[in-house]
């Protein structure tokens, strides 16, 4: 398994303490965010480890990002083909198992996981039918998974937001489950940029190792780079939690 | 389905040609000229193949040859100074300009236009124009970085223009969104003149390694050409009636649209694809397939080498196995490159496009016969030097002179025009004007467009619309990056397009140096009326003049870019358009100027560099009133100078927190914009410039002089930044300071402008019109 980093001239430049923590990111044809969670994962201290949608084998990862993207065009229905890809299967049976592999899809990444079944629900088109890309406030409803167990329950956050197909939606009763079951993970502050049912941005599997979002956390980890806290004028870095959470997790850290 | 070799056509080889002398061809119907198509037969010495006119017609047309403003275009080589060669590294003519950023890194931009497609079919014709513009810049062996689009509509309330703008806009996010490349800026501008005639250009910048850089050329006898990416089919064929005589059945597709189709994902895969070669060096020439398809990248890939190729046309994958040699030269095609392989790396080259699922063909190869051989089935179609196809056009000097009417147009200046009476003056008038400045078309809030467009992706943008510039990072280590802005304005070039191009030029020039970058760089989208009109063909000429004068000042090179003409309806031109880009380098875009003052500046000192004067005519004001008349602002390109070098200095040094560069709409636009930027307040006062300057409050706020721009200045670097306007001898005046605390733009003893209302105004525009 290659570990060459994604952008080049990038080192860690020091050993971070969590470096050891490797974290898949996959590329499929079509995905466009895969550099930015790399460096999204290697700004969290983590070491970004580049899988290819091909390959047969998981390789010597501790996590893995599926980033967000337009995979295979998105021409068919959004994530459909991808979760055909010969690593899904690897990915969503190391999900399943008893290690219960820690998986974050982002936008093409969570639509990804609905159609591979490791989430229930799907994504449909925004209601007003438009690409929106904009600074996003989430509230974390469930501060418990893999991937959020650094933040606090409540807390808002803001990270990007930009998608063409992000409406979530599911049944009235897969609904009633997730929010009975604490598994609606973040939920859209304010205006609801795309319709989603019930104002829901964000969901976990039972397990709490699985998260989808439709947003982009993997763009609010760089001042100067990243959305602006609307409170304070300041640039937003909430979207590293996602990433720490998961290396406090693989290291054995408590919240 | 049978093979490619089975089909039989009734083919006109070259030893056909050569025996049938006297065969009527439809040269007219392809757009060439009598003497044109003399000239070939010339060249020839026997009549054209139906292939061979095909290639001749569709690369002599004026958007391949430059036909009619080559002679024009000269000027920007002949007027380069050696300061402006110092940095560029491939120069006009390649598929894009190359400027040297320093460390090993280079940079690549472009702009083109996609106007008349996007007319026809907006969401593809806007969609195609990304896809070929990124790549034009993949061509020189670069990573595409960011995409820019100057957009300009007809009449905002007109019943066509929503139709243009919802299919433009979603064909532009459609395209870009899917290729991962952040929409970092551009324009949105509205004007009757555009109304049949929308123009849709499109820039698009990326960033390579100067070992990395490609160049269209096939060298190496004995090298391999190969086509990859889309298969072709019958989209974008130009001229379709020479090819109709060629076709002897009607069972094949008849009535093609002439827009092309785009596929996004064909495209980012392409991309990637690319760069995978460009790194294991397995490509020596490469050039992508945009007008004319394979025509234009054969001859000009020959004619850039060794001279010679051999082809065989069979040999290319169809989407449609119905079509003939000459509508497969001129297939239009999407998501298609031509690239030159040596023998050796084939295999490696085959193992890339295995691992992105490329299809690829092998045409054919290089050869030392300075001839390029085309053959069907073994059969010669084509033999012609390819030069004669790609370089030695025909060459126009048309004749021009200056517009009889222009004199009357320049008399007719604002303040003497009846919409130049009864102007606002008390503090009531004035707010209200500013309200109705801020909501109009072209100055409103843009957003409703550019949210449709992803402005995040790749984790390098540092700044982009509405900030002054769009600004990316190039070296994540070092925080090397580029601030781009493009800029035109098609009413002060009609009352003047010499002094009318230099003010684009120098709005571009001001918008990256008060970004914090220092300008380097020109890439130019001229868009134009009929060339076979004196009166345009004059308006272009003084454009390219004034262009290349003011290059030569301000010491920066036009590097590449692109000539539309023919923008017009019937006998009425559009306004001339010289769609001016410039690129600028940043040591660390940290040091990135935005345009508006933050929550954390309370109690900043906002200053005005510059001199207003009464210079309303041509002016956005002046536009709502349905005036444009009189001369355009005056410009003096060293004090441009001047002020690029402040702004820059200031941004590098910490003593301004906050710039916004003054055009359309004079300071109340600067003033308003960068209060709505972040939402927070300002207190000011124009006595003190009223005074200076000998205007009055409404000039003061809606004049559009050039060489101006409003900043925000810390406390602790009041002195030092006074002290280097005036080392300069730059006029400089403190307006006043921002107030977070204040919810208005205070202009003080004038009007207190609600932050909320001001909002109000400036974003209900375009949801109004367009939902």
């Amino acid at each position: 398994m290659s570990e060459t980093p994604l952008i080049a001239d990038l080192g860690t430049k020091e050993e971070a303490p969590l470096s050891g923590a490797r974290i898949g990111v996959v590329t499929f044809p079509g995905t466009l965010d895969d550099r930015d969670a790399a460096r999204a994962v290697r700004l969290a201290g983590g070491t970004p480890v580049a899988l290819w949608h091909a390959d047969e084998t998981l390789g010597d990862v501790d996590a893995v990002v599926l980033p967000g993207g337009f995979s295979y065009g998105d021409y068919l229905r959004a994530g459909a083909i991808a979760r055909f890809a010969p690593l899904m299967s690897k990915i969503v049976d190391a999900a399943k198992s008893d290690a219960k592999l820690p998986v974050l899809g982002i936008c093409n990444g969570f639509q990804i996981l609905t159609e591979s079944h490791l989430l229930p629900g799907s994504m449909v088109k925004n209601d007003h039918l438009k690409f929106i890309c904009r600074d996003q406030v989430l509230r974390v409803e469930n501060a418990e998974t893999a991937w959020t167990n650094q933040f606090e329950a409540g807390q808002e956050i803001t990270v990007v937001l930009k998608n063409q197909d992000g409406q979530y939606v599911a049944d009235e009763k897969t609904l009633d489950e997730l929010e009975g079951e604490g598994r609606v993970a973040f939920r859209y502050v304010g205006w609801n940029p795309n319709g989603s049912r019930r104002g829901i941005a964000g969901i976990t599997n039972a397990a709490g190792n699985v998260v989808g979002l439709m947003p982009h956390p993997e763009h609010a980890v760089e001042p100067g780079f990243a959305p602006l806290d609307g409170d304070t004028g300041a640039y937003s870095t909430d979207g590293l939690g996602f990433f720490t959470s998961v290396l406090n997790q693989l290291v054995g850290g408590a919240k | 389905m049978t093979t490619q070799s089975a089909r039989k056509f009734n083919i006109d080889t070259v030893e056909h040609a050569g025996q049938t002398p006297e065969t009527d061809l439809p040269w007219a119907e392809l757009g060439l000229k009598e003497n044109e198509f003399e000239e070939i037969v010339k060249l020839l010495g026997r009549r054209p193949t139906a292939a061979e006119l095909a290639m001749y017609s569709v690369m002599w047309s004026e958007h391949c040859s430059y036909k009619s403003s080559k002679v024009h275009l000269r000027q920007f080589g002949e007027k380069l100074t050696e300061e402006m060669k110092k940095d560029m590294m491939v120069g006009i003519g390649e598929n894009a300009g190359v400027t040297d950023l320093g460390d090993g890194w280079a940079v690549t931009f472009k702009v083109e236009s996609h106007n008349h497609p996007s007319f026809v079919e907006p969401y593809q014709g806007a969609a195609t124009g990304i896809g070929g513009i990124v790549r034009d810049i993949i061509s020189m062996g670069a990573r595409p970085v960011a995409v820019m689009d100057p957009l300009r509509f007809g009449a905002i309330d007109h019943p066509d223009t929503a139709r243009l703008v919802h299919g433009i806009v979603h064909g532009i996010g459609g395209y870009g969104n899917s290729l991962g490349l952040p929409n970092i800026g551009g324009e949105v501008v509205f004007d009757s003149v555009y109304q049949a005639n929308p123009l849709v250009n499109a820039l698009a910048v990326g960033v390579l390694r100067h070992e990395d850089l490609r160049l269209a050329n096939a060298s190496g006898v004995g090298n391999k050409v190969v086509l990859f990416g889309a298969r072709t089919g019958g989209d974008g064929i130009g001229g379709a009636s020479v090819l109709a005589s060629e076709s002897f059945d009607d069972t094949k597709p008849s009535k093609r649209p002439a827009v092309q189709v785009g596929d996004p994902f064909a495209e980012k895969v392409l991309i990637e694809c690319c760069l995978e070669l460009f790194k294991a060096s397995l490509v020596e020439g490469i050039q992508d397939l945009g007008a004319a398809g394979i025509s234009c990248a054969t001859s000009e890939l020959a004619s850039n080498g060794e001279g010679g190729m051999q082809v065989e046309l069979t040999s290319v994958l169809l989407r449609d196995p119905t079509l003939t040699p000459g509508e497969i030269l001129m297939s239009e095609s999407q998501e298609r490159m031509m690239a030159i392989v040596r023998p050796e790396n084939v295999e490696a080259f085959e193992k890339v496009m295995e691992k992105w699922a490329v299809e690829h063909s092998w045409l054919g190869e290089v050869t030392d016969t300075g001839r390029l051989i085309i053959t069907w089935d073994g059969e010669t179609i084509v033999d012609v030097d390819p030069r004669t196809v790609a370089h030695e056009g025909p060459v126009y000097h048309r004749p021009y002179h200056r517009p009889e009417w222009l004199d009357g147009v320049q008399a007719d200046t604002f303040r003497s025009s009846a919409a130049g009476a009864s102007l606002p003056s008390s503090g009531e008038e004035l707010k209200a004007a500013v309200l109705t400045l801020m909501a109009s078309p072209n100055m409103c809030d843009k957003s409703w467009v550019t949210r449709q467009y992803d402005n995040y992706v790749g984790g390098n943008t540092a700044l982009s619309a509405p900030d002054d510039a769009g600004v990316i990072r190039v070296d994540e280590e070092t925080g090397l990056g580029v601030g781009i802005s493009t800029d035109a304005n098609g009413r002060y070039a009609y009352l003047d397009p010499y002094t009318g191009a230099q003010l684009a030029l120098a709005e571009s020039y001001r918008n990256v140096a008060t970004s914090g970058a220092v300008p380097m760089a020109v890439t130019d989208c001229l868009n134009f009326g009929s060339p076979e009109d004196p009166e345009v063909m004059w308006q272009f000429a003084e454009a390219v003049r004034g262009l290349a004068d003011a290059c030569q000042t301000l010491g920066i090179p036009v590097t590449g870019g692109n000539v539309s003409l023919y923008n017009q309806t019937g006998t009425t031109a559009i306004h001339p358009t010289p769609v001016v880009g410039v690129l600028g380098k940043f040591d660390d875009v940290a040091r990135r100027t935005p345009s508006g003052w933050r929550k954390d500046a309370d109690g900043q000192a906002i200053y005005l560099l510059g001199t207003t004067r009464d210079e309303l005519d041509g002016s956005e004001f002046a536009n709502l009133r349905g005036h444009l008349g009189g001369l355009p602002p005056k410009l003096d390109l060293e004090a441009e100078k001047t002020l690029g070098a402040i702004l820059v200095n200031a941004s590098r040094d910490g003593m301004v927190d906050a710039a916004h560069d003054l055009s359309e709409g004079g300071l109340a636009a600067a003033l308003s914009e960068m209060a709505l930027r972040f939402g927070v307040g300002a207190r000011v006062s124009l006595d003190e410039l009223c005074e200076r300057d000998g205007v009055d409050v409404f000039t003061a706020l809606f004049s559009e002089s050039q060489g101006r721009a409003v900043v925000a200045v810390p406390r602790s670097e009041e002195v030092r930044f006074n002290d280097m306007a005036t080392a300069r001898n730059y006029p400089v005046i403190r307006l006043g300071v921002v107030d977070v605390l204040a919810t208005s733009l205070d202009v003080q003893g004038q009007f207190e402008l609600p932050l909320e209302t001001l909002r109000e105004a400036h974003e209900a525009t375009l949801p109004k019109y367009f939902g």
